[in-house]
């Protein structure tokens, strides 16, 4: 028998392993993809407590989500060609113009 | 074990694995291939929730735009460079071993919680029509937050294009 804290097992599990990414890795696009590996693990938590309570408020929510994912997504990416274009790296220990 | 229980593990073990793998590749576009998966799977894990609208939601969006969104920037930046240096920072196991502390901490609050949680048992109130009642959730109920996330959407759009513009 499924319980919801089968679901926010699985999500703390997508969640660490984000937060593992996002702090070891040297490359920005991978670091920007962790990002989205934890948005959608707090996805997960939102659709299955909706399910546990029999409204879909939760499912508005994780739109919402999803929806500043891709605006998230969209300007760093941005921000990721900008510095490319003016420093030739992607790695993020590299990105240091305002370390003196 | 219930048909439900086995799609629920299939599921949830396809997206860890892939996780897992998509953090370490050294090529980045082995990473997207596998946040992809990851993608696909989380989408199975709400269709087995009964999100279907969020199912398909999540494969057009997610997989369908941001992810593609991703490979193109990877294809625009220069990584020949990048797969030959060093991947992990240089204070990696700090970074790992706080993320697994934090981790952790999270298990052990839901260990010590589970009993005083008092969640009440699976609500077996339909949520049928699936699109018809977010629809109705969105344009009724959060109508505010929807015209705000829509305002983000265009600010973010206008931020994109004089970030990637060749001369700001």
């Amino acid at each position: 028998m499924l319980t919801p804290s089968h679901y926010l097992y699985l999500s703390l599990a997508l969640f660490t392993i984000g937060v593992i990414g996002v702090l070891t890795r040297r490359n920005v696009i991978i670091i920007l993809m962790s990002i989205e590996l934890i948005l959608n693990a707090v996805n997960i938590n939102l659709v299955a407590f909706s399910r546990l309570w029999g409204s879909v408020d939760g499912q508005v929510f994780a739109i919402f989500i999803i929806t500043d994912a891709a605006a998230e997504a969209a300007v760093g990416l941005g921000i990721i060609i900008a510095f490319f274009r003016n420093r030739e790296t992607v790695l993020a220990d590299e990105m240091d113009l305002l370390k003196w | 074990m219930t048909f439900d229980t086995i799609i629920f593990y299939f599921f949830a073990a396809f997206a860890v694995v892939s996780a897992i793998v998509m953090i370490t590749r050294r090529s980045a576009v082995h990473s997207a291939v596998f946040l992809i998966t990851t993608l696909l799977a989380t989408a199975g894990i709400f269709l087995q929730l009964e999100a279907e609208f969020l199912f398909v939601v999540q494969i057009i969006l997610y997989v369908g735009g941001i992810m593609v969104l991703f490979l193109f920037v990877i294809m625009l930046v220069n990584l020949d460079v990048a797969v030959r240096q060093i991947q992990f920072s240089r204070q990696a196991w700090v970074g790992a071993v706080l993320a697994i502390a934090l981790g952790a901490q999270v298990l052990m609050a839901f260990r010590l919680g589970s009993g005083a949680f008092n969640l009440p048992a699976a609500s077996t109130r339909a949520m049928q029509p699936n699109a018809e009642q977010i629809g109705a959730a969105l344009f009724q109920r959060y109508m505010l937050p929807f015209e705000i996330a829509s305002i983000l959407l265009l600010v973010a759009m206008i931020g994109a294009v004089v970030m990637a513009k060749r001369k700001i």
